[in-house]
């Protein structure tokens, strides 16, 4: 038996990096330290045993050999005139750098996951920047957490106990004891029921309540309302009050803001609000990510593009504007003629009339899992587990970078060798 | 492969050449004294022949340049160019994309720069991008000024344990020499704070940006690294802040260089030579800079020219973007990296009307002009802080053409005239001068001239040609020549291969990363060790385990070797 200690794991955006895991036989016995969905996540479930197509949707699957199914790939690709290439958040950055040279030779428009999660904060980051830090900044300093419309205990289990509610630090001893918590939510959620303070706020009205705060916070407490959104504004004249007498407080932000009405305006407003902060005390704002290296896919395309993601390639040049080039964009107007989904799951998470689009063009799945993509894709290639039977990097929410290990050897190929073949037989199908 | 580059007008100041027509030899990579028959011939008949450029500090890679991307679409958008069979596409100006790092540099005749700053644990991502920049060699400066085992060690007045965590700090993070930004002032950032001066005491670490910046003056030389400490001041960004740089620089006497390099490297004068008590009464005091660099040895400077345009501020002095962008009412990124350091980035946009960047704009050349000996001060625009590194040729033909500056002068705002120095400054450096500011005197600061900076046997083959002959052409009048001459090289040689003809790529080739290995007394390590591991048991958010950068992010690796003497051997 082997057993790999400090090993990373590849579930949330939290990026946990002190998993014990005991290998046998090439299989993964036990993981220890891990939460419960990350546990899942590295034992692993039910895989696709071997490449898959259909010519027909309707039909069934018949197995393939790899390269059948890498050249069914190609060449639905290499015909297509508006390829799009999604996913991504489930694979390693090495991964993305082979996807970002494929799209250059495709002429496609890459997409991540982002483009449903927290795609509209990466538009406020345009509008006004990132006040932010690394994790353990808040761990070591922070006195006042806010979880705005995000729900750790879910979605981000174990945040809480290593970096910001539980976590001791340097100048925090006491861990828990030592900080004021605030959940603002639409509901109570189980984060908000550990809480000093719960903020309900009335679906859709977190910008509302954003704008009264920073109306406070300038001393015009005068022009807010007798509530705002559902809340009163002694409650908010309260909360600015408590957020003033931080010594150093954390911002995090969840879907509950980025996909909710006003969307990236919402972001927009906590970026200023929590900037306006810093004028009184010290305060960071983070995006609680979710997929472990959706944060990595916007740093490798940030560097090798110049954008981070909803990158059209159909100039040659990577050009970017999300609205028109993210990937709902171009199947809701139809635009797309053939898709590749990698490492992210559309059919699950996409409006019903992009999925619809989906299933009427051809679509090249490459994942190591059967997902609701999977029931619209014509050809799929099931891969090795990137941070599992993969080793290679990934960021963190907050933007720190670590090397996966490899826990155990892989009886699939890796995202790598299929894009990097498919990559080939483009170019030779294209006679380049 | 052999190469010859015949008849060149050849500047290559170690050896004392200025000007001489002379043929360079190079095979298999490397400068030598003859090539056979069979050597491929450039014909550089009269054409100036330099040593590839050596640039030692700029912004190129890692988080806070990434950063600089994503926040900055707008910038992404300007300088954009499809791929090709040969090149990747390119975008940005003041933030470009990796690709057009290493070809606008290679363009230039540039072959090897130094990214100046990451925290050791966001090194990974320096390296990262640093892997996917084509063409030139680099390396990256490691920020120690503000990190908690350095304010330990100093505090304890240990120094072997200090020498022996900024070795494993090179190590950890791939680095090559100390980074030590606004001292002290990194930490107090954590809470919203900053140290005012020398001699204000960070909290709760009891040391005083003073102390650090001796003791890690210290360490450094007992390791006898390559390059010196590099340091960007204390109150930076502040009027009067001449007065912090020069009792900074007077630290330096307090300690001998262990090599034949100065012992303190004070970069960007651009931002830290700043006279008066507020905007209003604003003015240069670049001149008291250069008064001083040229009554005091052991120091050397780089300009950190202003561009007037759009720019990128980018720096781990944490606490000065945050005052940009109050004053800017511009977007803000903060990125504090726990126990380590800070760093923000702002856009800007320099305008010849306003008076402060008038003032800016004349203070690096100032700089250049005054100091007498072109080896203390760097030609650098602190890319993308002043501007971005393609106005380079527009910097060597300010600093050649006093013309140039006069025209350029009469559409700047007045100040220019009262509150600095340049109107009345007449001198003009030659190609020598620029040379070695570009060249020799970097490869020299940063402790590379044997191999870089040079084009003696046994260096590096990089090598640029410009389309200029030097006993032509009167730089003081043809300055648009020379700047395009300089913006587009007729050949770039990298590492012995022709990587630029004409202004365009020819060819890709990967360059090293350079990373200095520094060895300490084992005992030293493992006192300094146990201190290391309370901290990641305690305060990191990782591992010890996975702070590391690991052999797989520096494929290319040029490993310098540095360390301290073992007593036995003294």
């Amino acid at each position: 038996m082997t057993v790999i200690t400090d090993a990373l794991c590849p579930f949330c955006g939290c990026m946990c990096d002190d998993i014990t895991v005991s290998v046998e036989n090439n299989k993964i016995t036990e993981v220890k330290h891990a939460c419960k969905i990350g546990v899942a996540k590295i034992m692993g479930h039910h895989r696709i045993k071997a490449p898959m197509m259909r010519t027909d949707k309707k039909s069934e699957f018949k197995e393939v050999s790899y390269d059948e199914a890498i050249e069914a790939a190609a060449k639905i690709l290499a015909g297509s005139k508006r390829p799009l290439m999604y996913g991504w958040a489930s694979a390693l950055c090495e991964v993305h750098k082979k996807g970002i040279l494929l799209a250059e030779e495709l002429g496609a428009i890459i997409d991540n996951t982002a483009t449903v999660c927290h795609g509209p904060s990466t538009l406020a980051v345009h509008e006004k920047g990132l006040p932010s830090a690394t994790l353990g900044q808040v761990k070591n300093r922070a006195d006042v957490v806010v979880f705005w419309g995000s729900n750790p205990v879910h979605a981000h289990p174990r945040h809480m106990g290593r970096y910001s509610v539980f976590a001791k630090g340097f100048f925090n001893e006491k861990g828990r004891r030592g900080r004021k918590v605030i959940v603002v939510d639409v509901r109570k959620t189980e984060t908000a029921a550990m809480a000093d303070e719960y903020i309900q706020v009335e679906q859709g009205s977190d910008y509302l309540i954003i704008s009264a705060l920073r109306a406070i916070l300038a001393g015009q407490a005068a022009v807010v309302p007798d509530a705002v959104g559902g809340v009163s504004k002694e409650q908010l004249v309260k909360l600015v009050d408590t957020l003033k007498a931080a010594k150093f407080g954390a911002i995090f932000f969840g879907m509950g803001l980025t996909q909710s009405m006003s969307r990236y305006k919402n972001i927009d407003n906590a970026i200023s609000l929590t900037t306006e902060l810093n004028s009184f005390t010290k305060y960071v704002i983070t995006p609680m990510r979710g997929h472990y290296n959706v944060t990595g896919f916007g740093q490798v395309c940030a560097w090798e593009t110049g954008f981070a993601t909803a990158v059209d390639f159909a100039r040659g040049a990577p050009y970017y504007n999300p609205g028109e080039t993210a990937a709902n964009d171009v199947l809701l107007r139809k635009e797309t003629d053939a898709a590749m989904i990698i490492a992210g799951d559309a059919g699950a998470h996409f409006p019903a009339d992009s999925v619809r689009h989906l299933a009427r063009i051809p679509v090249v799945q490459i994942d190591p899992y059967w997902n609701p993509t999977t029931e619209v894709a014509n050809v799929v290639i099931p891969v090795a587990i990137c941070g599992v039977e993969v080793e290679g990097t990934a960021y963190r929410m907050d933007g720190v970078s670590m090397r996966y290990r490899k826990m155990v050897e892989p009886e699939h190929p890796t995202d790598i060798e299929i894009l990097e073949k498919i990559t080939e037989r483009v170019k030779e199908i294209r006679g380049d | 492969m052999e190469l010859l580059i015949k008849n060149g007008s050849v500047f290559d100041p170690k050896n004392g050449i200025k000007g001489d027509k002379k043929d360079i030899c190079i095979k298999d990579g490397k400068i030598v004294d003859r090539v056979g028959n069979s050597a491929k011939v450039i014909d550089a008949s009269g054409m100036l022949v330099m040593p590839g450029g050596v640039d030692a500090h700029s912004h190129i890679a890692g988080a806070k340049v990434n950063v600089g991307r994503i926040m900055r679409p707008e910038d992404t958008r300007s300088g954009i160019k499809p791929r090709t069979k040969l090149t990747r596409p390119c975008t940005g100006y003041t933030v470009p994309n990796v690709y057009a790092m290493g070809y606008r540099y290679a363009q230039m005749g540039y072959t090897t720069v130094f990214e100046a700053a990451q925290a050791i644990m966001k090194a990974r991502h320096t390296h990262e991008e640093l892997e996917e920049i084509p063409i030139i060699d680099k390396g990256a400066l490691t920020l120690f000024g503000s990190n908690w085992p350095t304010m330990d060690f100093v505090r304890e007045k240990d120094m072997d344990k200090l020498a022996a965590y900024v070795a494993w700090g090179l190590l950890a993070s791939r680095g090559f020499g100390i980074k030590c930004v606004n001292p002290g002032g990194g930490e107090m950032w954590g809470f919203g704070k900053n140290v005012t001066g020398l001699d204000d005491v960070v909290p709760n670490f009891d040391v005083t940006p003073r102390d650090i910046i001796v003791s890690l003056m210290k360490a450094n030389e007992m390791l006898r690294l390559p390059h010196s400490v590099h340091l960007h001041c204390n109150n930076l960004g502040k009027p009067g802040n001449y007065k912090t740089t020069l009792a900074s620089m007077e630290l330096a006497k307090q300690v001998k260089p262990s090599k034949d390099r100065q012992v303190l490297h004070v970069t960007h004068i651009t931002f830290n030579c700043w006279g008066g008590t507020n905007w209003g009464d604003f003015e240069s005091k670049a001149d008291e800079i250069a008064n001083y660099i040229n009554n005091n040895e052991n120091i050397t400077t780089d300009m950190g020219q202003l561009i007037f345009g759009s720019a990128t501020t980018m720096t781990a002095d944490g606490p000065v973007q945050y005052a940009n962008a109050k004053l800017l009412h511009a977007k803000w990124a903060n990125g504090d990296v726990e126990l380590e350091d800070a760093s923000g980035v702002v856009p800007i946009f320099y305008v010849k009307q306003i008076s402060i960047h008038a003032i800016m704009w004349a203070m690096g050349l100032e700089l250049a002009l005054l100091t007498k000996d072109p080896y203390k001060v760097l030609l650098t625009t602190d890319h993308p802080n002043g501007g971005p590194f393609v106005n380079y040729p527009e910097v060597i033909a300010l600093l050649m053409s006093n013309k140039k500056r006069q025209e350029e002068i009469k559409t700047l705002h007045e100040a220019v005239h009262k509150r600095t120095k340049i109107p009345g400054i007449d001198r003009e450096l030659d190609f020598n001068d620029i040379a070695i500011m570009t060249r020799s005197g970097s490869a020299k600061v940063l402790g590379l001239l044997d191999t870089k900076g040079h084009l003696g046997v046994g260096a590096d083959a990089d090598v640029s040609i410009y389309d200029l002959k030097p006993d032509q052409i009167d730089p003081s009048v043809e300055h648009a020549k020379v700047k395009s001459a300089f913006q587009s090289a007729a050949y770039t040689i990298k590492g012995g291969e022709i990587v630029v003809k004409d202004g365009q790529i020819t060819s890709t080739p990967m360059g090293r990363t350079f990373w200095v290995d520094a060895s300490v007394p084992k005992e030293h390590t493992e006192a300094m060790m146990k201190d290391i591991k309370n901290k990641f048991k305690n305060y990191y958010s990782i591992g010890l385990a996975n702070y590391m950068v690991q052999d797989a992010y520096v494929t290319h690796p040029r490993v310098v070797k540095a360390g301290v003497i073992p007593a036995e051997v003294r």
